[in-house]
């Protein structure tokens, strides 16, 4: 994985595709946990990027919707940003796209720990 | 009356049909992820390794190699619990089988609690299946490590089932 762009509450993170990461033998796409593991990164990065929030940050809650199959061999990019950000929690929304940036292969929504703030 | 099949044959049958299951995932073997057989109760197993490893500073698991490790359970749980039947009627050609892949469940969401940080060592999943129909599928699971009655994150989620036979 590899993270593309970070601030403001905000992450980009890109995971190109690998065999390794295969779920369905026969379709070859990628396995929805490697998704998922994709989303909780971009979400928990996204909560550390937040000015209010502090250095670390636990997932308390990740739901995924799976939209799609992914397109076999392509980089599958997932986009997350606090939506609300409070002393104690964060609201994280994220989508996950490959190629095709206009349907996306998955949408999460999760909240996360926020550690004692800096601000 | 028939004479009972022998047990050996039974298991031999049983974890073939396992190994098969599991052995077409790639992912599954690149989490370092395996299943325990009790009659028909799966164990998962997530061995530790330190690329899991989420938080340095704590030590934590990952949140998303936990979220991975409980929906690869989820998915073989539903596949086996599904095959079951065919298993035990005899009716899954498994040297068939063996050369093929079998149709795993998709998933269609997936929820994750994470109820404590997962601590740098082995973890340990089953899956329950709530809801099997011919379409959809509701499965939980729940993950534990030394102790089984203090789970570290569960997990509920729903499945389209592989349709068979067209």
């Amino acid at each position: 994985m590899k993270v593309e762009q970070l601030g403001e509450g905000r992450a980009v993170i890109s995971m190109p595709y690998d065999t390794l990461l295969i779920g369905d033998p026969v379709t070859k796409v990628i396995h929805g946990g490697a998704v998922s593991a994709l989303m909780d990164t971009a979400g928990g990065a996204a909560v550390v990027a937040h000015p209010l929030a502090g250095l670390g940050t636990a997932t308390l809650d990740l739901r995924i919707d799976y939209m799609r199959p992914a397109t076999p061999g392509q980089t599958i990019t997932a986009t997350a940003e606090c939506y609300h950000v409070t002393r104690t929690v964060a609201f994280v929304r994220a989508t996950a796209c490959d190629a095709d940036t206009d349907r996306p292969v998955a949408t999460a929504t999760g909240a996360f720990t926020v550690a004692k703030g800096r601000a | 009356m028939k004479r009972p099949e022998p047990v050996i044959q039974v298991k031999r049958r049983r974890d073939l049909a396992l190994s098969v299951i599991v052995n077409q995932v790639p992912y599954i073997e690149f989490l370092g992820v395996s299943f325990d057989r009790h009659g028909d109760q799966l164990t998962a197993t997530m061995a530790f390794h330190d690329d899991l490893i989420g938080n340095p500073a704590l030590p934590a698991l990952h949140g998303g190699a936990t979220a991975a490790f409980l929906e690869v359970t989820a998915i073989i749980g539903l596949a086996w619990t599904s095959l079951w039947g065919e298993i035990e009627g005899e009716s899954l050609d498994i040297e068939a089988v063996q050369t093929g892949v079998l149709a795993l469940p998709k998933t269609i969401d997936f929820t994750v609690d994470y109820l404590r940080p997962g601590l740098p060592r082995d973890a340990y999943a089953r899956a329950r299946v709530n809801r099997s129909g011919r379409r959809y599928a509701s499965v939980h699971v729940e993950a534990w490590q030394d102790n089984r009655d203090r789970l570290f994150a569960e997990a509920s989620g729903h499945f389209l089932m592989p349709q068979r036979d067209g």
